[in-house]
């Protein structure tokens, strides 16, 4: 479903994860990174995965596209990817069709927008490079195309094509890696915190590009990002990320609006805003879950106001709570209005 | 009036980089009664650290002077530099580097109470430390005493640090970014956390965020001062500040800040620039510095002459011609073109 | 306890320390049990490995074994020393041109920019024509002169770095003085640095002087440096039945410098508390 004017409106899947788990060893144990997590992209949507550092967000980004680290393990579950009525699972890809699918239909833009580049190539190689990896060898129409994108994302393709990765700024980084991404017109992107680390006015060139490429190019978009803002502010669909598991997805408003797991509630109560008088500002209690041994039961439950015996005994499946809105909780009929945690 | 317990006097800082002289800080003059607050905000390059730095007594100034109760710190004899010394204390922004891997955090918080002798003997320093630690709510204290810094979270650590200022009974606290390195879900406790500290011991605040939500939430009470490129370009009461902004960068920070509440992040009035480019360090534009990018720019007077920080209304410190302007102020005057 | 858990947990570094111990044992240990052959045995020499003599024999029909057994304490203390000495030379250099900065510092760099442009190996050679190098002692100051310069370099940047921690500024902030700082802050986490780096000036100085021995510049009694100079004197080289009189001491050096190198492994864990503690 996507979201246009407050109207729902039915699409197709192009993107589904169904029961995905990943594990990572570590010294004291396994890293259970991502639980049993599955969900839906819609053809044209962005989807937010929210979540606090530890969550196993990234984690469930590059396994969207195999990019774990060689020791992480995924015990269980399929990825399946939809194009032209026809159903591709991801985790089965033979190492050809993988490297097809990463950029030609999924492109992946990373954290750290620096290290994303070959520091000794120029911007207008990056691209000639990209294209030639994916069998396109007319080197003038890949500068052609290059040209266009970067106008698309606001940079000035005389100066940038020609420049080194380290002569532009983090925000200029940004926006090309995201031209880079769009250059084969992939059917998903997903970008891993965008605008972490960026200056506020270049987080905001960045939001507005991304913005008007999304409605220009109609990808569907993932975004991986600890910050509740760019979630509100570029999202049709959010879902939380907790312990490794989505604990709440439901659209933009309704997450933000009438969040019904704790956690989701707890997040939304944190995070100051800058307009306005003051509003209260109400902290969720404890730590950070521990992924090698979460808790028994709800992994939240250590934290919830809410908890209740089956709680700590039993892990609540996502249950339909709203139109269109999951949680994962026992009790969340109860959670109905902005209440301290 | 009563003498501002910290003061800066056209404070500039300069660095040589690549044989080029950079003005990290330039011409900066505010200052801070007891018991008071005041966050300086701005992105990142606009000196708030370097000015930190100052305050604290890390770095020397390059020209203009850091007064502690009315003296100039680099002046002032052994003695009371001493006094000034364990008066103004100083919280890192990474709560991973702040606190020594190799003590435990009881050894970490012990260490000035034993040689300043704080305490006389270990049980009182055990009884302090308890106290310290229950003062940032860390608890049970006595858990934690023989445990290393990587054994606790961001957040616990964060704490650790601030209790270790406590440690020496500071008039002032100066806060690097001491809540942005942590998560989402503690950064409000930790800010109640240095909110309550502030009023039970009346401890001076000078913080630094890149962050104007964190900051209008901590210094609601008290002021903020927006930070472009090296100079103070607006200083006002918070609530002011934060609803009527008077200078265009001010202005055009907030608009561009996403909220995180859908409805309102979307409805938001939006701030055009001129140019999305910042400009370097190390080659400064004229006059103010922000004209090159300023949607109330004007050829002949942005350009040309710097504007100073030039008080519009009581409480509001603001540095932008046309602002002053409007309030029947000129700038214009004694200033250069550099 | 704790300390012999960490020694365990890295593989590599316990069997290094396993060879460490084996070596220490055979140099200093099996002595008292096995005589050193000094018998000439012309009708014995260069034999093969046997029952008799499970190295074999050298030129003069003497039991290798016993001559390796016997040659290893000498080149253990003079590792030991010279480490010792000149670690202890670029700790205090290092961490005074460091902390004091300024002229100190200029000074103390300088030095070291000359002493490690001069060649070493000619330079010990003029030495040794000059002082008789035929004691332990003597030897490993001499070796140790020459060391420790790079390593006062690498200490000095060590410390350089520790000094911009937070933690030290902190530690500043709370004024609590340079020598709270120097032996609380920066020291305990320089111990694992600094160990490591006197077992690679030990196994810097096995090889230094092994060369020197072999040269013939240090006179040393019975040692592997000396073992390999009189097989390569004696014509050992030019047997083939010979082999083991040059294998057995360029094994005996290379396997002893081995279990250094990979002890340090084993090193680092016990120093590094964020290790000791998640065990």
């Amino acid at each position: 479903m996507t979201i246009n004017d407050g109207l729902l409106v039915m699409t197709k899947t192009v993107l589904e994860v169904d029961n995905l788990s990943v594990e990572f060893p570590a010294r004291r144990g396994l890293v259970k990174a991502v639980r049993n997590v599955s969900f839906q992209l819609y053809e044209g949507e962005a989807l937010a995965l929210i979540g606090e550092s530890g969550s196993g967000k990234t984690t469930l980004g590059l396994s969207l596209v195999r990019l774990l680290p060689k020791t992480a393990r995924i015990r269980e579950g399929r990825i399946l990817y939809r194009k032209d009525g026809e159903e591709q699972d991801v985790l089965l890809l033979s190492r050809e069709g993988l490297r097809a699918f990463r950029w030609r239909e999924c492109a992946m833009v990373f954290q750290g927008a620096q290290n994303a580049f070959n520091p000794v190539l120029r911007i207008e190689d990056q691209f000639i490079d990209t294209a030639r990896a994916h069998g396109i060898r007319d080197k003038d129409k890949v500068r052609a195309e290059a040209r266009e994108l970067l106008r698309r994302v606001h940079l000035d393709p005389d100066r940038v094509l020609k420049s080194f990765p380290h002569e532009l700024s983090g925000g200029m980084r940004q926006r090309v890696l995201i031209a880079l991404g769009l250059l084969l017109k992939p059917q998903i992107v997903i970008l891993d915190e965008p605008t972490t680390a960026l200056d506020i006015l270049t987080q905001r060139s960045v939001i507005e590009v991304l913005r008007s490429v999304r409605d220009e190019f109609k990808f569907s978009l993932i975004f991986i990002s600890h910050d509740l803002s760019l979630a509100a502010e570029l999202a049709d669909r959010v879902a939380t990320v907790y312990a490794g598991k989505i604990v709440e997805i439901g659209n933009v408003f309704d997450i933000f609006e009438k969040p019904r797991h704790p956690y989701t509630q707890g997040l939304t109560q944190t995070v100051p805003t800058v307009t306005g008088e003051l509003r209260e500002l109400i902290s969720i209690p404890g730590s950070p879950p521990d992924l090698i041994e979460p808790p028994k039961g709800c992994a939240f439950n250590p934290r919830c106001p809410y908890a209740s015996e089956r709680c700590r005994q039993e892990q609540p499946p996502l249950e339909e709570v709203g139109d269109g809105q999951f949680a994962a909780c026992w009790n969340w009929r109860e959670i109905t209005e902005r209440k301290p945690l | 009036m009563s003498t501002p317990i910290i003061e800066l006097a056209g404070v500039s800082r300069t660095f040589e980089q690549r044989r080029k002289i950079v003005k990290a800080v330039d011409n900066v003059s505010f200052s801070v009664n007891e018991g008071d607050v005041i966050c300086l905000v701005g992105e990142s390059g606009c000196g708030k650290t370097t000015t930190g730095k100052m305050v604290s007594g890390l770095l020397r100034p390059s020209s203009g002077e850091v007064r502690y109760r009315g003296k100039d710190i680099w002046k002032m004899n052994k003695e009371e530099f001493r006094e000034y010394r364990l008066a103004v204390q100083l919280i890192h922004q990474d709560p991973y580097a702040s606190l020594n891997p190799a003590h435990t955090i009881y050894r970490i918080l012990s260490a000035p109470l034993i040689h300043h002798k704080l305490v006389q003997d270990e049980n009182h320093a055990r009884e302090r430390v308890r106290e310290l630690m229950r003062t940032v709510e860390i608890s049970p204290p006595d858990d934690f005493f023989d445990k290393y810094p990587h054994q606790l979270s961001g957040g616990q650590r964060q704490r650790i640090s601030v209790a270790r200022a406590l440690t020496v009974n500071p008039s002032v606290i100066v806060a690097d970014e001491a809540v942005s390195m942590v998560d989402v879900s503690i950064r409000i406790s930790l800010l109640a956390m240095l909110t309550k500290l502030m009023r039970d011991l009346g401890v001076t605040f000078i913080f630094i965020t890149h962050d104007l939500a964190v900051a209008k939430y901590f210094a609601w009470e008290g002021r903020i001062a927006v930070m472009y490129l090296g100079r103070m370009v607006e200083l006002s009461r918070t609530p002011e500040l934060i609803n009527n902004p008077q200078h265009p960068y001010t202005n055009a920070l907030l608009s561009a800040i996403p909220e995180a509440d859908p409805r309102l992040t979307r409805t938001k009035e939006r701030i055009q620039l001129r140019s999305p480019d910042v400009p370097s360090l190390l080659n400064l534009p004229p006059g103010c510095t922000f004209h090159t990018r300023c949607p109330l720019y004007e050829e002949g007077l942005c350009d040309v002459h710097v504007p100073q920080l030039q008080e519009l209304e009581p409480g509001v410190d603001v540095a932008c011609h046309v602002a002053a302007r409007r309030h029947g102020i000129s700038l214009v005057g004694e200033t250069s073109n550099r | 306890m704790k300390t012999l858990r960490l020694l365990m947990h890295n593989k590599v570094g316990f069997a290094g320390f396993l060879g460490v111990l084996f070596f220490l044992f055979l140099a200093f240990v099996a002595p008292l049990f096995i005589p050193l052959d000094t018998e000439t045995r012309v009708d014995q020499i260069y034999q093969l490995p046997s029952a008799e003599h499970i190295l074999g024999t050298d030129f003069q029909g003497r039991d290798i074994f016993s001559l390796i057994v016997h040659g290893g304490r000498d080149v253990m203390v003079v590792a030991f020393l010279t480490g010792l000495i000149s670690t202890t030379i670029a700790v205090i250099l290092g961490s005074l041109s460091a902390l004091l900065g300024g002229w100190v510092d200029s000074l103390i760099m300088a030095v070291t920019d000359v002493w490690l442009a001069i060649p070493q190996l000619p330079l010990l050679a003029v030495v040794a024509t000059m002082i008789k190098l035929d004691s332990v002692v003597l030897t490993a100051v001499v070796l140790a002169a020459l060391a420790w310069p790079s390593l006062t370099r690498a200490i000095r940047s060590q410390v350089l770095s520790l000094r911009q921690r937070e933690y030290v500024q902190a530690a500043q902030l709370l004024d609590l003085g340079n020598r709270h700082i120097i032996s609380s802050e920066l020291l305990p986490n320089m111990m694992s640095y600094i160990a490591i780096n006197l077992v690679f000036a030990m196994t810097g100085a096995v090889y230094s002087q092994v060369l020197l021995v072999f040269l013939g510049l240090v006179t040393l009694s019975n040692n592997w440096g000396v073992i390999i100079n009189l097989a390569w004197t004696r014509g050992a080289i030019f047997s083939s039945m010979a082999f083991m009189n040059i294998l057995a001491p360029v094994l005996a050096l290379a396997l002893f410098q081995l279990s250094l190198v990979s002890f340090t492994r084993s090193l680092e864990e016990i120093f590094n508390p964020r290790l000791r503690t998640s065990v």
